[in-house]
């Protein structure tokens, strides 16, 4: 395998990703991520000198239209799917004291 | 005719003859599905109750003249990352194990104004990750022509809910091929349309850019209809194109005579089995005993399809998915230390293993010092794919080939090498890189009695050359089903 994914690293992209893995989980998603890599490091075979990004096959450009409300307030049917709520709002944990 | 064994215009034109109620249609579904779910599972969440008040509403507005529409009073299925309003919708996922939306999914309006009853919501791939329906956090769901095989993936419970007659017609949704494979390992018709076509307003996003929702359906004319319905422009989304071709049932003529049909070699090399490619070539054959011009060309960078994919859908899947935070809606792990450990909780516990697989793969490639090496090099070489399309369809109208490498594999069988998984993909991921449309049809049944994918790819918004070649292949085939259905 080309690709030896250190332990810092998966630390990081753990830390990126929002998600704690068990010890097992961790040596998993090493050798996860070095086999996906080894073999997307496939498209450094072509050469791409020159060639613009493409994040969307049709020519749109930024696509507006006016700040309109059309929804009507669905507050207490959105809070019912909230894990914690209170007084009309989502609850979080405490995030400074 | 049995009702079950009716398309779903087959139904809709019984209904509106006064042959059949919709009640009627909708209770024999029901039925079916009490016999057939312990068996395929189909289904995350069925809504029996809902079912039959909508059958009667829509009823009343068939006999009142205000729904005259060809699936009018049609019991469908939707794919369970379609937003449902007041409807259970989980993707499959541990994280919205209880997400009752507030609104529904445009595609699923569509339907609902052109007077389709809503049967429920179907198992998928977790968050439409994987390609068998066995990354589903609620079972696997079972193929239908043969249940030790899976029924492909991610729309798994779509394609297989159509096979075992569990609905009349299904919507999936397509990022990978995840359309047309299970349509093709269940032996339905399945059609990925052009980027755009269709509002993604309401999709759980996993690919932005590769996303698209499509039918799966009993045959041509059914997918035509379909899309009439589903095709809209739609200002929720900012992709959604506004086009006046969508007289999709315009195209069901019988009739191939000098479209210019290209078999790509790359799609034919090694990998892919002997019985599959010849069942595929017969129906090439077909077509050119019709008066269709087919010659064999070379697509190129076929072999990059996979890496640049797989590079991308993870990328956008890692942003696309840091919305599940356990604050808004969907589950919350107990027992957390603050904010940032209840986020890492909540999504350790509440993700499955492939999809954190992504989350991780995707947060890592867009990464500072990597973005560049990874995520850039992959829309380059996406601009690069398109490219290669543009030039074949300069010469054809539609190009031929396989959906997937193989019929449907067992059980258990392939969630253990991922990257072999992936590489089933092949045949379907470079139609959704370069926002081309793609229909999957039936084309034969392979010595082990599974049935055979024929692969029809056209250029941007060209469906109709699909489903016209597709409707004159479908004519010299013949009805197409499971021996104990035929």
């Amino acid at each position: 395998m080309a690709n030896i994914i250190s332990d810092e690293t998966i630390e990081y992209v753990g830390i990126l990703a929002k998600l704690e893995l068990s010890g097992e989980e961790k040596e998993q998603a090493k050798k996860d991520m070095g086999s996906m890599l080894d073999y997307i490091d496939k498209l450094g075979e072509l050469d791409t000198e020159g060639v613009e990004p493409m994040s969307h096959v049709f020519p749109v450009k930024n696509v507006f239209r006016e700040d309109i409300v059309t929804n009507e307030d669905v507050r207490d049917e959105i809070l019912k799917n909230a894990p914690g709520e209170k007084n009309g709002m989502f609850t979080v944990p405490r995030t400074f004291e | 005719m049995s009702i079950l064994d009716m398309t779903a215009c087959q139904l809709a034109a019984a209904i509106k003859n006064k042959e059949v109620t919709v009640l009627e249609a909708t209770k024999a579904v029901l039925a079916q599905i009490h016999e057939k779910e312990e068996k395929y599972h189909c289904y995350v969440t069925v809504d029996e109750e809902g079912a039959l008040a909508q059958a009667q509403e829509v009823q009343k507005k068939i006999d009142a003249g205000v729904l005259t529409g060809a699936l009018a009073g049609v019991p469908v299925a939707i794919k369970d990352n379609m937003c449902t309003q007041g409807l259970l919708t989980t993707c499959s996922s541990k994280i919205l194990n209880n997400f009752v939306p507030t609104f529904s999914s445009e595609a699923v309006l569509n339907l609902q104004r052109a007077g389709a009853v809503i049967l429920g919501k179907t198992n998928m791939d977790e968050f439409a990750m994987g390609s068998t329906t066995e990354t589903s956090a609620y079972g696997e769901t079972k193929n239908p022509w043969n249940t030790e095989h899976v029924p492909g993936g991610s729309s798994g419970g779509s394609a297989a809910a159509v096979a075992a007659k569990e609905c009349f017609y299904a919507l999936g949704s397509d990022t990978g091929g995840s359309i047309r494979q299970p349509a093709s390992f269940c032996g339905v018709v399945g059609l990925k349309p052009t980027y755009g076509r269709v509002s993604r307003y309401g999709l759980i996003a996993y690919g932005s850019s590769l996303d698209q929702i499509g039918p799966l359906c009993k045959d041509v004319t059914d997918c035509a209809a379909i899309m009439e319905v589903i095709s809209t422009h739609d200002k929720k989304d900012s992709t959604s194109v506004f086009r006046e071709d969508t007289d999709f049932t315009s195209a069901l003529v019988e009739d191939v005579k000098g479209m210019r049909i290209g078999i790509p070699r790359d799609y034919f090399g090694e990998g892919l089995d002997s019985q599959v490619r010849d069942a595929v070539l017969k129906a090439a054959e077909v077509l050119k005993e019709k008066g269709a011009v087919v010659e064999e060309f070379d697509l190129s960078l076929v072999e990059y399809a996979i890496p640049t994919y797989y590079t991308i859908a993870a990328a956008e899947a890692s942003s696309n998915l840091e919305r599940f935070d356990g604050i808004k809606y969907g589950y919350r792990a107990e027992g957390y230390e603050g904010l940032h450990d209840m986020y890492k909780k909540t999504r350790s516990q509440g993700f499955g293993a492939e999809v954190k697989r992504r989350i991780m793969l995707g947060s890592f490639v867009l990464s500072s010092g990597y973005y560049d090496a990874y995520y850039l090099k992959a829309l380059r070489v996406k601009a690069l794919i398109k490219k290669a399309f543009d030039e074949a369809f300069a010469k054809y109208d539609v190009i031929i080939g396989p959906v997937a490498p193989t019929t449907a594999p067992k059980l258990g069988e392939s969630l253990s090498d991922p990257i072999k998984m992936y590489l089933g993909d092949i045949y379907t991921i470079s139609v959704n890189l370069a926002g081309l449309p793609g229909l999957s049809m039936p084309c034969g049944i392979d010595s082990k009695g599974l049935p055979i994918g024929l692969q029809l790819i056209g250029d941007c918004f060209n469906e109709k050359k699909l489903i016209q070649t597709a409707y004159t292949y479908e004519k010299s085939r013949g009805v197409f089903g499971r021996k104990e259905d035929r």
